[in-house]
């Protein structure tokens, strides 16, 4: 290792999430890898330790809504899905193929556990304040989070949806941003910048906290403690990498979304996993 | 009409952008909860009913036509028609009813637009009473509908019988020389040339259309059939309405005699003029006058 190398600080438990989705993403031969990456602390802390479902019946009312906005970070969500039994894993191995299930995108209907067909940009968070007013309407105690890229929030729906929620009070209602600060074209800060991000969040009605978003622990301590704050809803912004733990996709634009490589490279990924500068 | 089902049906919702002062204050006041009132944010207003009917609402969205249907059309295709959602799309002043407003809020494609989505609902009422008959068969029709509403006190044209069914067309009046097919309030100016084409001893058919999709194709092909001459009269762009639905039908029919056809509409142009709704169907020759002598000329 060189000297600017270190260790990761990911687990077993992340580790083995990050080799599903490389697996899945190499037999489906496309997809957007890193932005599923930068993902999957977020997700696995929402499935393992916060949301409340139940997998044999994923249309349960009384279930907490997760809505993946940025819907091509899909393998994260798969990879967890199937994880917790919504449907079979060898599904995983038919990713974007003819006759399955998963696709590019996740699709509602399709896929059980998916709670809104997302894929096209800034259609969450106002599906996310529908099902948050529904749970008001019926006196139901489900809440709802909703996942937005960062690039993603350049849509202006966003934050129609924000000021929504804001002037609802709905403190059932949580908005994560994946803030890895790289889009397709370029960094954020480049494309569309978005600081100050958290001001923005709050001017709109929100309470906020950020987070070191591949911290389990950090995640945790904000997830299992919501609202933030009584009649508000809550915007958690998450600092991540984009490929978090794959050294060759961090931060690297190339891979945010590829088709047309040689599996090799990814088994090499994988049996390097853990291995990551950021 | 909306507060009188939700009053019966806990299912029902809802939501306006920013409509006149007043509207449907009886139901803000008597049901609070199932009442909002979002903002100019057609968008988030289309997700937002999109959520709440995958929760089991059915939910009415009404606001202008244009608006209705531009601004928020992806959360319209995505949100509503690929989930089947139970939105209800009421679109105020469609056609040239804004016609002082100009273009911005006159909507001559929507039709056209709405017809091409898959899972999608579209319904052009005559006038208010068959607005009434309408509105109770909306609740529990499957996924998202566009109603095309006009002014709202146009003149009362429509009758009890043949009975309102979504999907089915109605056969107003019977003849044999011509079939004249409408939508909306376009079966007013039907009717009137009907009896113009009577003067010229010419009975017509008049098949109206309040549903364009699903379309009614026996009914068109029932009744295409019995004529020598079909016009369609469509407040709507020529381009892809009625008239380019009814096309659709009737040239892929394997008919025993040939057929004359003409669509009536406005021709490929934002409307070009102000004043009023009945000047601009002047202007584009939305008159029974025109429809008698087009179907003259045909014959």
């Amino acid at each position: 290792m060189v000297a600017a190398e270190k260790k990761s600080s990911l687990d077993s438990r992340s580790l083995q999430l990050r080799k599903k989705i490389l697996e899945t993403f190499s037999l489906g031969g496309r997809g957007h890898p890193a932005s599923a990456l930068s993902l999957v602390e977020i997700m696995r802390v929402l499935y393992d330790d916060v949301l409340r479902f139940d997998a044999s019946d994923p249309n349960w009312p009384l279930r907490d809504r997760c809505v993946l906005s940025k819907g091509h970070g899909c393998l994260a969500l798969y990879v967890l899905l199937a994880d917790k039994g919504f449907f079979p894993e060898d599904e995983l191995g038919k990713f974007c193929k003819a006759g399955g299930m998963l696709g590019g995108h996740p699709e509602y209907g399709r896929v059980p556990g998916v709670e809104a067909s997302t894929g096209s940009l800034g259609h969450g968070p106002s599906i996310g304040v529908g099902f948050a007013l529904n749970a008001r309407i019926d006196k139901l105690d489900y809440r709802v989070f909703v996942i937005l890229g960062d690039g993603e929030i350049n849509e202006g729906t966003v934050w129609e949806a924000a000021m929504s929620a804001g002037k609802h009070a709905l403190d059932n209602m949580v908005f994560i941003i994946d803030y890895n600060k790289m889009q397709s074209y370029g960094t954020v800060d480049a494309v569309q910048p978005l600081e100050p991000l958290a001001d923005k969040w709050r001017a709109f009605g929100c309470a906020v906290v950020e987070v070191d978003g591949h911290s389990v622990s950090e995640l945790q301590l904000v997830l299992r403690r919501l609202p933030l704050q009584d009649g508000k809803p809550t915007a958690v912004i998450c600092h991540t990498v984009k490929g978090k733990g794959v050294r060759e996709m961090e931060n690297n634009l190339s891979w945010h979304h590829k088709s047309g490589f040689d599996e090799g490279v990814i088994a090499a990924m994988i049996s390097r996993l853990g291995d990551c500068v950021a | 009409m909306v507060h009188e089902l939700a009053g019966k049906d806990p299912r029902i919702v809802f939501i306006g952008s920013d409509l006149g002062h007043g509207t449907l204050a009886d139901f803000a006041r008597e049901i609070p909860e199932r009442f909002f009132m979002e903002g100019i944010s057609e968008a988030n207003v289309i997700g937002m009913a999109s959520g709440l009917a995958l929760c089991g609402k059915i939910v009415y969205v009404n606001t202008i036509a244009s608006f209705l249907t531009r601004r928020c059309f992806e959360q319209i295709v995505l949100d509503l028609c690929l989930h089947k959602a139970r939105v209800r799309l009421i679109g105020n002043g469609g056609g040239m009813v804004y016609a002082p407003l100009g273009p911005t809020h006159e909507t001559v494609e929507d039709i056209a637009v709405m017809r091409a989505l898959p899972n999608m609902t579209v319904v052009a009422p005559a006038d208010a009473e068959e607005m009434k008959r309408l509105m109770p068969q909306t609740v529990d029709y499957p996924g998202p509908i566009y109603i095309r509403l006009a002014k709202g006190y146009d003149p009362i044209v429509s009758a009890d019988a043949p009975p309102f069914l979504i999907g089915k067309g109605l056969i107003v009046r019977n003849g044999t020389g011509a079939l004249l097919i409408t939508t909306g309030i376009t079966l007013k100016i039907a009717m009137e040339a009907a009896d113009l084409l009577n003067r010229h001893h010419i009975s017509s058919t008049i098949l109206h259309l309040p549903t364009i999709k699903p379309l009614d194709h026996e009914a068109i092909l029932r009744c295409a059939g019995q004529v020598a001459a079909i016009v369609t009269i469509e407040e709507h762009s020529i381009i892809g309405g009625l008239g380019g639905a009814v096309a659709e039908v009737i040239a892929e029919a394997d008919f025993d005699s040939p057929k004359r056809f003409k669509r009536l509409g406005l021709p490929d142009i934002f409307p070009d003029d102000y004043g009023s709704q009945d000047g601009l169907l002047k202007r584009y020759q939305l008159t029974p006058e025109h429809v008698t002598a087009t179907v003259r000329s045909l014959l």
